[in-house]
């Protein structure tokens, strides 16, 4: 944004008051035409994006459904009657808790494989570009697509998961990965239907981890690494005290971007097991007050819980994150 | 920068001749690792598509009896699930072309509206002062930072009152304002790497701050433009929740991601089908990706960089 004000003249200079009349009017044309410029934007995000989110938070302090909806204005009769069963409603908590697990382990298990992957992608070679336009490939397919590649592939009877685990792997029976909701790891319980949903999540968005990271790694001055390797350190050494250091601030970002998307994510779960077999998401639950209880204010109550609970989670985490900063004397 | 110093010291410490063999051990173990990284990657990310692409050739008599296989034969290889996919539904097909109009129309309308806001938007938040240029960070700020669900409520009841609901406009309108923020950010990194001589030139030669856009800026950004207006589309043609919840009732205006999600619903199509109508959905989009590659990644990630 500083290149706006290089290239004009500087303030210092005097002009002549015929010249500075002039020039402050162009100032007032030039703040005009932006303003001009930005105004559909700011018009389409106001009425589509802000003016729905006040009525939301309207509406979760009302009596709405469906069908009375039509009376239900901006103003009305404002209760807390939709928090108060949106708190003592069935699953309410074991919900959040699904919603907090399932965003943590796609969060870290996004960059932790995008990391692995740019980091393996690093040195040059032979199909080199191919294989980096591949590693997009989970993230660009449409997410109907991609939840019924596995749906297919994990069926119990035509999948070829369960194909290949009862031949090869010696499993005794099909596992139902998608309808499970507790299974067994070498004796240990496990969530398996949560488990999956947060795989298929690792999976679709590892490329996004991965696009940030090459970046930043491109950026790294190559002579950096080069010195260190001609000073005999090892690889680790190198990745831990050159390229790892040069990579924290791009990783904070991605945890953050990467965990509010996970926890508003809704079409996932909602296509890969419908929240059934444990994995009911907030935004799941959601969807059902909406459509199936018709009960709008419920809904609303719901979502706004939600997007509560995000605030104080990013806020906590960025706060442990600057401390950390400071410790570390970034 | 402490990282620089710490190697110094071992240089120091270490003749050089001592410690050649062991860092070829070291580095054979980490190439070795490296190259299985590499075959897992390519494994996980091809091996889905390449599945979806043999079921969807296959009778699916063929993927019951032997469900492990991962290549077809000759023999056996069949267009039926396709032909099923896209006969109308009147001859009991699942009426993809229609799907496929609903959706071309939508993108097509969601990236020419978001790119007709977003291109002057973006000019003026790179090259004008004003004070409504922090503002922009802010809209960002809301249109990602709430779940869309809780957008889907009240848009739900105020088009359902406009009668917009189950109009593909009505989608359309909402898909341009989750792609406008984003559209502008990735353009505003692509007008901040134009000379700015360039325009003042044309500014000193009386053109107005919207002549230099249209004559200057615009054809120097046209490869960027076309690269952000391949990524609307592609959030556009991919997206399923405002579709769902918009459109679930007007079955002649459904999108293919919309349509294809209702077929698993109905326990007599078979997998084949299903994937079959999955490389319908997939295939434009990892075209037009792979034309725009290169662009489209560096202005997603532009400013990442800076961390």
């Amino acid at each position: 944004m500083a290149a706006v004000s290089e290239g004009r003249p500087p303030a210092q200079e005097q002009p002549p008051p015929s010249v500075r009349r002039r020039q402050s009017g162009l100032r007032r044309q030039e703040s005009r035409t932006g303003r001009l410029l930005l105004s559909p934007t700011v018009l389409i995000v106001l009425a589509i994006v802000v003016l729905p989110i006040v009525w939301a938070i309207s509406l979760a302090f009302q009596r709405a459904r469906l069908l009375n909806i039509r009376r239900v204005g901006l103003v009305g009769n404002y209760t807390l009657d939709n928090f108060q069963r949106v708190l003592q409603s069935d699953g309410f908590w074991s919900t959040l808790w699904t919603t907090v697990v399932y965003t943590v382990g796609g969060t870290v298990g996004s960059i932790g494989l995008g990391l692995v992957a740019a980091l393996a992608l690093r040195r040059p070679f032979r199909g080199r570009g191919t294989v980096r336009a591949a590693m997009l490939l989970p993230y660009i397919t449409p997410v109907v697509a991609a939840t019924f590649v596995w749906t297919v592939a994990l069926d119990p009877q035509a999948g070829i998961v369960n194909a290949w685990g009862t031949k090869f792997l010696g499993w005794d029976e099909a596992i139902p990965f998608l309808s499970t909701e507790r299974g067994h790891l070498l004796g240990i319980p496990v969530p398996t239907a949560l488990l999956v949903v947060i795989a298929f999540e690792t999976w679709r968005y590892f490329p996004f981890a991965f696009l940030f990271l090459v970046a930043r790694m491109q950026a790294i001055p190559a002579d950096l690494d080069e010195a260190a390797r001609v000073d005999g350190a090892s690889i680790w050494q190198r990745f831990r005290n050159v390229v790892w250091p040069q990579l924290v601030p791009v990783i904070t970002l991605l945890a953050v971007l990467r965990f509010i998307f996970t926890f508003n994510k809704f079409d996932d779960v909602y296509l890969l097991t419908g929240g059934g077999a444990g994995t009911e998401v907030v935004s799941v639950r959601v969807y059902d007050f909406l459509t199936a209880r018709k009960d709008v204010g419920l809904a609303a109550a719901q979502a706004l819980v939600l997007a509560l609970v995000l605030v104080v989670l990013i806020v906590i985490y960025l706060r442990a994150q600057s401390r950390a900063d400071k410790a570390a004397g970034r | 920068m402490t990282a620089v110093a710490a190697p110094e010291t071992a240089r120091a410490q270490q003749p050089p001749a001592r410690r050649r063999p062991t860092r070829s051990t070291e580095e054979r173990v980490w190439g070795t690792v490296r190259v299985l990284t590499i075959v897992f990657l390519v494994l996980i990310t091809v091996m889905p598509f390449w599945y979806m692409i043999v079921l969807s050739l296959k009778p699916i008599q063929q993927v019951l009896l032997d469900p492990g296989r991962i290549w077809v034969t000759i023999g056996e290889l069949t267009s039926g699930a396709y032909r099923a996919v896209f006969r109308s539904t009147d001859d009991g097909g699942q009426g993809f072309l229609v799907f496929l109009k609903s959706s071309a129309i939508v993108s097509v309308i969601t990236t020419a509206v978001t790119l007709l806001a977003a291109v002057p938007g973006a000019y003026a938040v790179s090259r004008l002062r004003f004070a409504g240029r922090r503002l922009v960070s802010g809209l960002f700020l809301v249109v990602y930072l709430f779940p869309p669900m809780i957008l889907a409520i009240p848009l739900f009841v105020l088009f359902t009152r406009l009668g917009l609901r189950g109009s593909l406009f009505g989608l359309a309108l909402v898909y341009v304002a989750q792609t406008v923020p984003v559209a502008i950010f990735m353009l505003v990194n692509y007008f901040q790497t134009i000379p700015e001589s360039l325009e003042e030139a044309g500014l000193m030669d009386g053109l107005t701050h919207l002549g230099v856009l249209r004559r200057i800026s615009l054809p120097l950004a046209v490869p960027s433009v076309v690269a952000t207006g391949l990524y609307v589309f592609m959030i556009a043609w991919n997206e399923f929740l405002f579709a769902l919840l918009f459109l679930l009732e007007r079955p002649d205006r459904w999108t293919v991601s919309l349509g294809l999600s209702r077929l698993s619903g109905s326990i007599e199509v078979p997998s084949t089908v299903l994937m079959a109508g999955s490389v319908v959905l997939t295939v434009p989009i990892v075209v037009l990706f792979f034309v725009a590659e290169r662009r489209l990644v560096e202005g997603l990630t532009a400013g990442g960089e800076k961390g």
